[in-house]
């Protein structure tokens, strides 16, 4: 029996050895692996931040990133979805709030200048962990498609479009997306936990 | 005296777009099925501005030609996020259609991510929703037609035909604007295939509508009788960017050539 124990401790100690080594061996390649396939930071979009700065989506690989979609003038739902990105990193434990980052992308790159998103970014107490983004029409219209997000624009210049968080993991794959508004979606969370459980 | 007018433009349209396989499409007052105001409910005519469009969808011998000038277009190479596994399954190989494919077919199981790809490598986009449905009001002679219910029934006859195995050439009977294969052939993407039915995610919330949606909430067709062009949006809706399907292949649209910069 004693034996037996003993075989069976050391055969989960080398299972572990290789579940981990694949985990150290992608940490150590990580910074030269190539993206995969499904990740976001395939689309390399062009976009510019509130500072005016050019911002490639692919440079916060290795973080966990909170992405959505906005436009400034919207009175409704958009500031809804800031409260509940700022409500669901307040429910994170401090060591995965303070990596995380969070990247808005503007539905209405013709109204939302640098100058526009600079002061939404002001009005909707958004600090240096945000980046506020806008491009061209065709790099919005296929950051919502790889995110799933549909929107469209209304001859009164408002816009029709679904709502939804959606949580990177470390290599820029989708791990989780909600469409709860004005709660913290505790599954949301839960997905926070485990993308920074995989260290990057 | 109309029809024969109607066929000189025609004509005129295909002299002029055979160079570039594009035809201009003039501006106008448009109804569409979906609603364009913030109101779900009001119909509200808008303006189309003119644009250029191809006069054929793209077919197998164009798109073969994108991918090995654009190798990363090819199904061995694209990333997932940009198409999913049926990507251009029916090729025999990752650049080569193969022999069971005519050329001149119209291309399918092509992604959107794929299709805007395509249309950018020739400086053009795909169209978007609405120019594809002013372009697909026309019959042969009027560009409004849809009030005939006789045309209706015509088109809604194609979708009662079990699909061809083999997709014929491309090169239908060109419309009033002289644009062949908008009805009858394949499924077309459109550049905003994803702003046509916002209630999609709505489904698994239980959230009310109000909060899911800016502006003016879930989408109402106006025009319940235009089902051919209702079963268009469905279909659109249904799809994500990198998804393919064997009847789907597209068509690119240029700016009109007065009002590009």
């Amino acid at each position: 029996m004693n034996i037996r124990s003993i075989n069976r401790r050391e055969a989960l100690l080398s299972l572990g050895a290789i579940a981990c080594l694949p985990l150290a061996a992608r940490a150590a390649a990580s910074a030269t692996a190539p993206v995969p396939g499904n990740s976001l930071y395939q689309l390399h979009a062009a976009l510019t931040d509130q500072d005016g700065r050019p911002f490639d989506m692919a440079s916060l690989r290795g973080t966990p990133v909170l992405v959505s979609m906005f436009y400034s003038s919207c009175q409704m739902v958009c500031p809804m979805v800031f409260e509940t990105i700022h409500s669901t990193l307040k429910a994170l434990p401090p060591d995965e709030r303070a990596e995380m980052k969070v990247v808005m992308i503007s539905f209405d790159p013709a109204r939302d200048t640098v100058a526009v998103l600079k002061k939404t970014a002001a009005v909707r107490n958004c600090d240096a962990q945000w980046t506020l983004a806008r491009g061209d029409e065709s790099t919005s219209r296929k950051i919502a498609a790889a995110l799933n997000i549909q929107y469209r624009r209304l001859s009164d210049g408002e816009f029709n479009h679904s709502t939804i968080i959606t949580l990177l993991d470390r290599e820029g794959r989708i791990a989780s997306r909600t469409g709860k508004l004005g709660t913290v979606d505790t599954a949301l969370v839960k997905a926070v936990h485990e993308v920074h459980a995989v260290k990057g | 005296m109309k029809s024969l007018a109607a066929f000189a433009i025609a004509s005129l349209c295909c002299v002029a777009a055979a160079a570039a396989d594009y035809v201009e499409v003039p501006g106008g007052r448009f109804e569409s099925v979906l609603p364009q105001g913030s109101s779900p409910t009001v119909s509200s005519p808008v303006n189309v501005t003119a644009f250029a469009m191809r006069v054929k969808p793209v077919t197998v011998a164009e798109f073969a030609a994108f991918v090995r000038a654009h190798p990363e277009w090819q199904r061995d190479r694209i990333p997932a996020l940009f198409a999913e596994k049926r990507y251009l399954l029916s090729w025999a190989g990752d650049a080569d259609p193969g022999p069971k494919l005519a050329p001149q077919s119209p291309v399918t199981d092509v992604s959107w991510f794929a299709a805007k790809a395509y249309c950018e490598s020739e400086g053009a986009r795909l169209p978007t929703w609405l120019e594809w449905e002013y372009v697909a009001a026309a019959d042969d002679s009027r560009r409004d037609a849809r009030g005939d219910a006789a045309w209706r029934r015509q088109i809604l006859s194609w979708y009662e035909r079990p699909s061809d195995a083999q997709l014929r050439a491309v090169g239908g009977k060109p419309n009033a604007y002289g644009i062949g294969d908008v009805h009858g052939l394949v499924w077309e993407w459109v550049d905003d295939f994803n702003a046509l039915f916002i209630a999609g995610d709505s489904r698994t919330q239980g959230d009310p509508d109000l909060l899911k949606f800016c502006g003016a909430g879930a989408i109402n067709i106006i025009d319940r009788d235009s089902y051919a062009v209702v079963m268009r949006i469905a279909l659109l809706s249904s799809l994500n960017a990198a998804d393919t399907t064997s009847s789907l292949g597209f068509r690119c649209v240029r700016p009109h050539e007065e009002a590009s910069p």
